[in-house]
C-alpha cells in the first residue's frame, strides 16, 4: 500500500487580488517523481512555497502534506561567510548533523572535494547552487520540494542531480520539482499549471 | 524532534556567532557610532564637566536606543535574503526559538559588548564612578529589551526593502519604559541613592520580553514570508 506524501483537492491559489490557480488536484505517493510545468507568472513557486506551508494566504481547499519534507527555493539557504562544511552541517528544513565524512562525501558527489573549507562567497553561483543542493545527499526527508532545482546548473551536474532524485524515488521517497528543461528521467509525472489557470 | 532540539540551538548559536565574527566591522561599527555620538555631545553642549555629569545618564541611555536600533534593523535581513529563514519557517522546531537564538546571539555581540566599553564612555562624560557599575548592569538589561523589541519590529518589516523609518516609527515607542527605567537606574545611582528597584524593574521587563517576545518575532516573521 503506497500511502499519500501530499494531496491536494480542489485547491485554489490567489496571489494577492490575482487568482493565479483554480482546481488543482493531485496526489504524490512514495516512489514518484513530479515535474510542475507552466510557463513563467503560471503559479509554480506560489503553489510550491504554499504546497510546503510557507505562505497560507491564499490558498483555499484540502491541502494534506507529510512533515518529512525538503524544500530547496530559488535561494541557496547558505550563509557567505560560512564554509561549505559549516553551512552543510544545518541541512536545511531545520535538521542537523555533525558527521563531517558525511557532509564531505556529499559534497563530493557535488563535484566540490577539496572545498570543504571554502567559504561560500569564494565559490561561483554554479557552485553555490551545488552545495544547497548537496543537501539531497544528506536529507533524510521523504518528500523533496525542489524549485527550479537545475538552475546554473552544467550538464554534468544535471545529469548527477537526475540520478540523485531517481535514487531517491526508488528508496520510497517522493519528489516534485520545477523546471523548464526537458529532463531524460524515466517515469516521470507531469503537472501542467497551464491547464488550471484561472 | 525534541531531543535533537539541544543539538539544534548549540548548532545555531555555534552558526551565528562564527558567522558574526567572520565580519568584524559590524560588530565594532555600533562602538564606533556609539563614541561618535557621544562625543558630539560636549561640542553641543559645552565643555562644563558638571553639566556633562549630570546629563550622562540620559544621553548614554539615549544613544545605546539609538545605537541597537540602527543594528536591530539588520536583525533578519541577511536570513531573509539567503533563504535561511524559508528553512527556519519549515524546520520541525519553533520558529519562535531559532528566532530567539538570533536574537540572543545579536545582543550579545551588541549589547553585552556595549555594556562592557560603557566605561570608556561614560568617564568621557564624566560621570560618578559608583554610578558605572549601575550603568553596566542596567545597560546589559536594558539592551536586552531593546533587541527583544527590535527584533519583533525587524520581524515585520524584513520584507519591505527600505523598512528603516518604519523599524524606528515601531519600535521607538515600545521602547520608553526601558529608557525610563534605565536613566533613572543610572540617575539614582549617580546621586548616591538605591537603584535596585529601577534595575528589577528593567529586569522585570527583560524576562517579561524574553517570554512573550518570541511569540510576536515568530508571528512576524511568518507573515514577512508571506510576501
Amino acid at each position: 500500500m503506497l500511502e499519500d506524501l501530499l494531496r491536494l483537492e480542489a485547491v485554489d491559489l490567489d496571489r494577492g487580488a490575482r487568482r493565479l490557480l483554480s482546481g488543482v488536484s493531485f496526489a504524490v505517493r512514495s516512489g514518484e517523481c513530479w515535474q510542475m510545468l507552466g510557463s513563467n507568472g503560471s503559479g509554480k513557486t506560489s503553489l510550491m512555497r504554499a504546497i510546503s506551508g510557507l505562505t497560507r494566504l491564499g490558498l483555499q481547499g484540502q491541502r494534506f502534506c507529510t512533515e518529512s519534507v525538503l524544500y530547496q527555493g530559488h535561494l541557496p539557504g547558505l550563509k557567505p561567510l560560512l564554509s561549505c562544511t559549516e553551512n552543510l552541517r544545518w541541512h536545511g528544513s531545520g535538521r542537523v548533523t555533525d558527521n563531517a565524512e558525511k557532509i564531505a562525501a556529499a559534497l563530493k558527489q557535488v563535484g566540490l572535494e577539496g572545498y570543504e573549507n571554502t567559504l561560500i562567497c569564494q565559490l561561483s553561483a554554479g557552485q553555490q547552487r551545488r552545495v544547497g543542493l548537496a543537501r539531497l545527499w544528506l536529507s533524510e526527508a521523504q518528500l523533496w520540494l525542489l524549485d527550479e532545482p537545475f538552475t546554473a546548473i552544467d550538464v554534468d551536474g544535471t545529469a548527477i542531480l537526475e540520478a540523485q532524485v531517481q535514487r531517491h524515488c526508488a528508496d520510497g521517497g517522493a519528489v516534485v520539482f520545477t523546471s523548464h528543461q526537458p529532463t531524460r528521467m524515466a517515469e516521470l509525472k507531469v503537472l501542467d499549471l497551464d491547464q488550471y489557470a484561472a | 524532534m525534541l531531543p535533537e532540539l539541544g543539538t539544534f540551538l548549540r548548532f545555531q548559536t555555534q552558526r551565528h556567532l562564527q558567522a558574526a565574527l567572520r565580519r568584524p566591522s559590524d560588530i565594532v561599527g555600533p562602538l564606533i557610532f556609539f563614541l561618535m555620538v557621544i562625543t558630539l555631545f560636549p561640542i553641543g553642549l559645552g565643555p562644563d564637566p558638571k553639566i556633562l555629569a549630570s546629563l550622562a545618564p540620559g544621553i548614554l541611555w539615549v544613544v545605546a536606543l539609538l545605537s541597537s536600533l540602527v543594528v536591530s534593523g539588520r536583525l533578519f535581513q541577511s536570513d531573509y535574503e539567503d533563504g535561511t529563514l524559508e528553512q527556519l519557517a519549515l524546520s520541525p522546531h519553533p520558529l519562535a526559538i531559532s528566532a530567539m537564538v538570533e536574537v540572543f546571539c545579536h545582543w550579545l555581540l551588541s549589547g553585552v559588548l556595549l555594556a562592557l566599553a560603557s566605561p570608556v564612555f561614560a568617564a568621557l562624560l564624566n560621570m560618578p564612578g559608583q554610578a558605572i557599575p549601575v550603568l553596566m548592569g542596567s545597560l546589559v538589561l536594558g539592551t536586552l529589551c531593546l533587541s527583544l523589541i527590535g527584533a519583533v519590529a525587524a520581524s515585520l518589516t524584513v520584507a519591505l526593502r527600505r523598512g528603516g523609518v518604519l523599524l524606528s516609527l515601531l519600535s521607538i515607542p515600545l521602547t520608553v519604559p526601558v529608557l525610563i527605567f534605565g536613566t533613572a537606574a543610572v540617575r539614582e545611582a549617580a546621586l548616591g541613592y538605591d537603584p535596585y528597584s529601577w534595575l528589577a524593574l528593567l529586569g522585570a521587563l527583560a524576562a517579561a520580553g524574553c517570554v512573550l517576545a518570541p511569540l510576536a518575532i515568530a508571528a512576524g516573521l511568518r507573515i514577512s514570508l508571506e510576501a
